[in-house]
């Protein structure tokens, strides 16, 4: 593995997907192949008539889902680490069939498959992947992923999962306002105490932060893992569903494709008024049916206040978590395209006593990209840093507190939420009954008294216990939630000194046997993809040949050599031009193989005759590249050079 | 998800620091938060993993736990009341009234946690405990506790409030008597035996009372 490989950082969103890098002192988003920085998070199936089927990520996905809804998965992110059981509610609004439940990781099915929220996510992540793999012309292996502060362990693990599978190592996964926080504190580099409010698509988080000389310490974070723009859009269109039946006599809700255009409508109304007095819900139905609705934005305000309120008490409590009173937060710094709302601002700027202190939130940074250029930025840092974040440390917290389920089923808590990771505990366990040798252990996430209100994240079993009377053994158990907020466990008998075996079953995630499985799965599925990215090299390639061409003809060199020549390196590159249309990017090299052989004396004799004996055996390509002609700095559209695997 | 850590490749038992060595401090219990949080700073930003991403597996272990005991520490020594009760616990004294195990077969039984209320305290908690009981009725008839009760209340908060603020006065006091005992050299005599059980009685009272500042705000501010 090279040395100086770059990390990259990644914000795998709800909604939106981007991948960003450290680009000398300040982080730079990387664009895709349509020169998009936002990666639409939707994921579907394409089925082509003679190609068969394969997987397209981003904004063709998205199109399917208009076209062909059952064949497109989007707002994936919502259902990381959860069960079926979980996500009923949820299910009103998506088109998706999901299978799986009692505790085990839920399933979402596609074409005639079934895939996990985590190789959807891997889908997203792999077209980033190559998208930043394209802008270095390197591979790229390594990334810091953000995830919400209010993500549990299961969403977590979730999440470093799905970055395996698209064969990313996950350095570390990081808060999204925290990463936030980074963006702008390298900006900024001032001291004092900062809230990050982050209300995104499908996710709301607040953090608050203390900033001293290059140390972010997350000092309280709270949120609600399922509250963002998804339910905005989704409030938005139960009404118009219901009025389009009342008003029209049409029942969309079974009609996937129609319930999509409406979605789409409905984005389009909701994004307009955050800068327009007023909005229309503009759809047109079956049988020259159409439906319109103007939404004054006095109106859509007050539907989406019930929403924006929800985003409050976790406010209140993250202030009161902290111990600090309003005033001492100086700054607040606004994340997620939801933020964009002029409602929200008002809402935050209230409740923080901004106004009154002539304070406005920060939206200097795009909402929708200042977590990626944080992820870029603690990248970075995780590379060794450079030196504009050599005095950078990220300290974060738990979100919630972790427990065990002691006697009656009440939970013992053992961290608090709040506490700076990585964190630790101990506890001591006993047997029950004499001989007994396993002893069992649940392990739950959540604030709530009963085990059974919390999140259950995993039942393991003390095994091999040393046959002794009840209540002798002694076994020590130690609790660990490490940097990315993932908790590891690791078990001792003391009396015998003897390590106990755990045998950990996780509620809602995968085994690391099933995770290597679905490696090999979606590379197996991503050979369509891969092909067509070589074909997007080739071709770029070939463009480039030809721009050097035309510019060599213009020059001296041209009429330096024979007629035969001329004519040799005109037909071929007409060839060329027609070659490179083509899907095969095998007959593309060749044909840029061809002109570039027949082109190597007029490469060489387009330079200075001094240099021309240096370049001797150079070809046009690589002339023209000496020349300063070719992109020399990382560029979008640069070819790729990737070494596959067989 | 839950796994197990990867067993120590090093088996020879380490013994882990107490949180007062990981500061290099005495066991003293009067000390500067703002000294704390600097030395806390300076220790991150040489044992965070973050420093260690580009290492080896074992040094990303050794880092992650040694970050996991300085917050643990740090966590511990700033909050007046868990560092005197982690410092008590160092001492081999046993927190039965704080402890959580006892909280905890309390609540799973239904009972409540036996907790002996100060001989000085019983009027005054007599009397909470009635206008307690009159607004929870009244708020079952659906009706709004009358004035009296409700001043009463807000009286009584005021009134556990201040004490509650003198009673870590008290402690405070107690700290000061520790740490000159353990500069005499004499925490194991019969000293510091005295101040250890005057700390554990300061405790429980103010965890009483700090119980009762949490039920009338409850019931105050629903």
């Amino acid at each position: 593995m090279a040395e100086n490989e770059r990390i990259v950082g990644i914000d795998l969103g709800t909604t939106n997907s981007l991948v960003a890098f450290m680009q000398g002192d300040h982080p730079v988003i990387i664009p895709g192949e349509e020169g998009a920085n936002l990666l639409p998070s939707v994921v579907a199936l394409e089925v082509h008539a003679t190609k068969g089927e394969r997987i397209i990520v981003g904004n063709r996905a998205r199109n399917v889902l208009i076209q062909r809804a059952e064949n497109a998965i989007y707002s994936v992110k919502r259902l990381m680490g959860r069960g079926a059981e979980d996500v009923q509610e949820e299910l009103k609004f998506f088109p998706f069939r999901i299978s799986g439940g009692d505790g085990t990781v839920l399933k979402i099915q596609l074409g005639g498959r079934e895939f996990t929220p985590p190789q959807i996510s891997a889908y997203v992540l792999l077209q980033l992947k190559k998208n930043a793999e394209r802008y270095f012309g390197a591979a790229v292996t390594k990334a810091v992923i953000t995830v919400p502060a209010y993500f549990n362990d299961a969403q977590r693990q979730a999440t470093k999962d799905a970055g395996r599978i698209a064969g990313l190592e996950v350095l570390r996964l990081v808060n999204e306002p925290t990463a936030a926080a980074l963006a702008y504190g390298l900006d900024k580099q001032r001291d004092g105490i900062v809230a990050v409010y982050d209300f995104g698509g499908g996710t709301f988080d607040i953090s608050i932060l203390k900033l001293h000389e290059g140390i972010f310490e997350v000092v309280s974070t709270n949120g609600d893992t399922h509250l963002g723009g998804d339910d905005i859009d989704n409030l938005l269109l139960t009404i118009a569903i219901d009025e389009i039946k009342s008003d029209l006599g049409l029942d969309i809700r079974k009609n996937g494709e129609a319930i999509q255009a409406l979605r789409k409508s409905v984005i389009e109304a909701k994004v307009a008024l955050s800068s327009a007095p007023s909005a229309t819900i503009d759809l047109e139905l079956e049988g020259g049916k159409r439906y319109q609705r103007e939404v004054p934005l006095a109106v859509f305000e007050e539907m989406i206040e019930p929403i924006l309120q929800r985003t409050m008490q976790p406010c209140r409590q993250a202030i009161k978590d902290a111990g600090i009173s309003l005033e001492q937060i100086s700054e607040v710094v606004m994340v997620g395209g939801s933020t964009r709302i002029p409602r929200v601002r008002k809402l935050v700027t209230d409740l923080f006593g901004l106004g009154a202190r002539g304070k406005q939130p920060h939206t200097e940074l795009n909402p929708d990209e200042v977590v990626a250029l944080g992820a870029a930025v603690q990248a970075n840092i995780l590379g060794g840093g450079s030196i504009a974040t050599e005095n950078m440390l990220l300290l974060d917290v738990t979100p919630l507190s972790l427990g065990i389920e002691a006697l009656g089923g009440v939970v013992s808590k053992i961290i608090q939420r709040n506490s700076t990771i990585p964190a630790s505990a101990t506890e001591h366990f006993t047997t029950g009954v004499e001989g007994q040798t396993n002893v069992a252990v649940h392990v739950v996430q959540g604030e709530r008294e009963m085990a059974g209100d919390c999140r259950s994240l995993a039942r393991f079993d003390l095994k091999g216990i040393p046959p002794m009377p009840a209540g002798i053994p002694r076994i020590e158990v130690k609790f660990l939630i490490d940097a990315n907020g993932i908790l590891q466990v690791s078990a001792r008998e003391q009396r015998s000194g003897k390590q106990a075996q755990i045998e950990v079953k996780p509620t809602y995630g995968l085994t690391d046997e099933q995770v290597e499985k679905m490696i090999l799965d979606s590379f197996d599925y991503a050979e369509d993809d891969l092909t067509k990215r070589q074909v997007i090299e080739a071709r770029n390639e070939a463009e480039n040949l030809i721009l050097h061409l035309e510019k060599a003809k213009k020059s001296a060199a041209w009429s330096a050599i024979s007629e035969q020549e001329r004519i040799e390196v005109t037909a071929l590159e007409s060839e060329l031009k027609s070659d490179k249309e083509l899907d095969d990017y095998k007959l593309i090299r060749e044909s840029i193989e061809r002109l570039d052989k027949a082109s190597r004396k007029l490469a060489e004799l387009m330079m200075d005759t001094a240099v021309s004996s240096a370049m001797k055996g150079q070809t046009m390509k690589e002339a023209g590249e000496k020349m300063g002609d070719a992109p020399n700095a990382p560029h979008p559209f640069a070819p790729a050079e990737i070494e596959t695997k067989g | 998800m839950l796994e197990p850590a990867r067993e120590s490749r090093n088996p020879k038992p380490e013994t882990t620091p107490d949180y007062f060595q990981v500061f290099g401090l005495v066991r003293k219990l009067t000390l500067d938060p703002a000294e704390l949080e600097k030395e806390f700073y300076a220790q991150s930003r040489k044992l965070h993993p973050d420093r260690f991403a580009g290492k080896s597996v074992e040094e990303q272990e050794w880092a992650t736990e040694q970050s996991s005991l300085l917050n643990d520490a740090y966590r511990t020594l700033k909050d007046p009341i868990a560092r005197t009760e982690y410092l008590l616990s160092l001492e081999g004294v046993n927190m039965e009234e704080q402890s959580r195990s006892a909280s905890d077969s309390a609540r799973a039984s239904g009972t409540e946690k036996k907790q002996v209320v100060p001989p000085e305290l019983l009027e005054e908690v007599f009397e909470m405990n009635m206008q307690l009981q009159e607004m929870k009725m009244a708020h079952q008839m659906g009706e709004e506790p009358d004035a009296e009760t409700q001043q009463g209340l807000e009286a009584s908060r005021a009134n556990f409030q201040s004490k509650l603020s003198g009673i870590d006065e008290d402690l405070k006091a107690q700290w000061t008597r520790w740490d000159a005992v353990v500069d005499c050299g004499a925490a194991d005599g019969t000293i510091g035996a005295e101040v250890r059980d005057a700390m554990v009685e300061v405790l429980n009272r103010r965890s009483y009372v700090r119980n009762l500042v949490r039920d009338v705000g409850a019931a105050l501010d629903g």
